[in-house]
């Protein structure tokens, strides 16, 4: 089951990287969302992977007496989507307005904060 | 359904069933006191005209409560608390050491000045955006960087105060700022999740993610587990929140588009809290690896300091100098890392400290040259000093103290910096230092002759007014900058406190698990 989601995780990756390599910035933030998604599963994958067993603790014991699911990583995977989610959303946001104000989505086009060819400090007065 | 049983469930193996000391509070306030008034002042968004005063009332607490917590932390050790009252490691720890409140009351005390210069640089129309919320929130996960024991809440400070500086850097939506913020989210957002993927490795392999917990532990799985990934992970992911030189060029593409406040307190702060995570991690959670990978350090920093000093040469506007400038600091930083001794990390901790203050202070001098001459570009401003002399006061004080020479701040971690170097045989990297040193005082020394010695050209005469709040900033960061070259021992003491917390974890261990508890 780990070495399944393992090798899934590496698709995720693989696939995300090369989205993020591109020019257009949709791309990249296609490529940034299933980073995010990668990063889960490989939370998800961490916490080690333990089926049907969920982390009750029968009456009259102090801890489960078998080897429970890890509730851990699901709380921090849930933090994970919450916080990625929100991030995505405003990255949607910031490259529709600079779409709009800029007109390209082309990271080569963007230079208005960099122009190119900019002149150089005087060299005296 | 719940079961009624008449035995009870000893409490006391998993939970702490006294109630904190009010004392210990301190350590959460420099957290929550942010968070508070930033909601507040959420709430109170079309009174503009009251933010500047409630946000500057905030703040100063914040930083009276961190004063009260460093004085503790120096007096007698970490401070911990663990939250919900669970046991470490289950609950979340906030852990403040020398280094992580002594870092904390200084980007407070920067945050103070920059909220005083907001008054003048944030008009009505940003604060109805939330700049002065924005900047609390921001300060809250900067705060919570600082001092949290626990290295998934450190990942979640990371993104409150991350989007709280999107916000930041975006008000205004002009085209530069949203071409500068566009590099600026995506390349810190892949930045933080290389940093989500090293926590998830790092959970698999020790399965706790206290930090405290993760030293006492890293010894037991040096043979087994990847250690050395992670420390390479880390190195990448805060290498990139600090500027580091490969991957920097998020910093200059972005830091000089939004207003100068904003750059001031990104120049400022946020930069150092990379360097904090890189010492926590790479000297305290991961020391034998930072060993092995203390060439490598070594060259990123004197490649970082070097290319960042060039780049400064190469700019025309005063903003990009200074973002140019910034990465250079980081540079000088990440030196005291690669040396990893007791007074290369201190040096780094000193020269953070010093940092802060100057860079901030720099680009707030910026800002007032700005209001004066009416432009950012050196081939215009001019005639600053027939005009304004305290400027050129503040200017030449603050170049002297960013180029490392007397009577200011930059000189003492420099000499700490370069005698670590020395000792620890790598004479290239104190070259690197010094050199940056000399280069630095070029590009800032054009700035000073161009923009303020030189006599006013004719289409840029400066502006008669006197920019008082201006004065009041720079005066406020003066002081500390003056204080710490001229009287530095306590700040290298504290600062050695903080080196020797980070090299020899023990004292920090020994407070988040007092009497030895094992989980």
């Amino acid at each position: 089951m780990e070495a399944n989601l393992a090798i899934t995780v590496g698709i995720f990756y693989a696939v995300s990287i090369y989205l993020m390599l591109s020019k257009h910035i949709i791309r990249i933030l296609l490529g940034v969302a299933i980073f995010s998604n990668g990063v889960n599963l490989t939370l998800f994958t961490a916490g080690r992977i333990t089926r049907e067993v969920p982390p009750i603790i029968p009456v009259g014991l102090d801890m489960p007496d078998v080897l429970t699911a890890n509730p851990l990583p699901q709380a921090l995977i849930l933090t994970a989507i919450v916080i990625s989610f929100s991030l995505f959303a405003f990255l949607l946001v910031l490259a529709f307005r600079s779409y709009q104000e800029l007109g390209t989505d082309n990271t080569e086009g963007m230079r208005i904060a960099e122009p190119e060819g900019e002149e150089l400090p005087p060299l005296g007065y | 359904m719940a079961v009624g049983t008449a035995e009870t469930v000893d409490l006391s193996g998993a939970m702490v069933l006294a109630p904190a000391p009010l004392a210990d509070w301190v350590v959460v306030a420099p957290v929550a006191i942010p968070i508070i008034f930033g909601a507040f002042l959420l709430m109170i968004r079309h009174e503009t005209r009251l933010h500047a005063t409630i946000a500057i009332v905030g703040l100063l607490t914040t930083l009276a409560f961190n004063a009260a917590l460093l004085a503790r932390v120096l007096d007698q050790g970490p401070v911990v608390m663990t939250m919900g009252g669970w046991l470490p490691p289950f609950g979340i720890s906030f852990a403040a050491d020398a280094l992580g409140a002594s870092f904390s009351f200084a980007a407070t005390l920067v945050a103070v000045v920059g909220a005083v210069y907001a008054i003048t640089d944030i008009g009505s129309v940003g604060r109805r955006y939330g700049f002065y919320p924005f900047m609390m929130l921001m300060m809250a996960g900067v705060g919570g960087s600082f001092l949290t024991g626990d290295i998934f809440n450190l990942y979640v400070w990371f993104e409150v105060f991350l989007i709280s500086s999107f916000g930041m850097l975006v008000l205004g939506s002009e085209r530069p700022q949203l071409d500068g913020t566009m590099k600026y989210a995506i390349l810190n957002l892949i930045g933080t999740t290389f940093f989500l993927i090293a926590t998830a490795l790092l959970y698999g392999a020790f399965g706790t993610l206290n930090m405290a917990d993760i030293v006492r532990k890293a010894d037991g799985l040096r043979g087994t587990a990847p250690l050395m990934t992670l420390a390479v992970f880390y190195l990448l992911a805060f290498g990139m929140k600090a500027a580091a030189f490969p991957v920097h060029f998020w910093l200059p593409a972005s830091y000089h588009t939004p207003r100068i406040v904003t750059a001031a307190l990104f120049g400022g702060v946020l930069t150092k809290v990379g360097v904090y995570a890189l010492l926590r991690t790479e000297v305290m959670l991961f020391s034998p690896e930072r060993e092995v990978l203390s060439g490598l350090i070594g060259w990123v920093a004197a490649a970082t300091m070097i290319v960042g000093i060039m780049g400064a040469l190469a700019q025309t506007d005063i903003r990009r100098v200074l973002g140019f400038v910034v990465i250079s600091g980081v540079g000088v930083m990440l030196a005291g890392l690669a040396l990893g001794t007791m007074e290369g990390v201190a040096g780094t901790v000193f020269y953070a400290f010093h940092s802060m203050v100057v860079m901030s202070a720099l680009y707030l001098l910026a800002g007032v040259m700005n209001g004066i001459g009416g432009t950012y570009t050196l081939r215009t401003l001019s005639g600053l000093y027939a005009s304004h002399p305290l400027v050129a006061v503040f200017a030449f004080l603050l170049m002297l103290s960013v180029a490392g020479l007397p009577p200011a701040s930059g000189l003492w971690p420099k000499i700490m910096l370069v005698e670590a170097s020395i000792e620890a045989g790598s004479p290239w990297l104190a070259f690197a230092i010094l050199a940056t040193g000399l280069l630095t005082t070029l590009a800032l020394g054009r700035v000073f002759l161009l923009a303020i010695w030189r006599p006013a050209i004719e289409k840029a005469v400066p502006s008669p007014t006197s920019p008082t709040i201006g004065y009041v900033a720079l005066g406020a960061l003066a002081v500390p900058t003056l204080l710490m070259g001229l009287y530095p021992e306590p700040f290298i003491s504290v600062a050695e406190h903080a080196a020797a917390g980070l090299l020899d974890a023990s004292v920090y261990i020994g407070s988040v698990f007092p009497e030895g508890v094992v989980p």
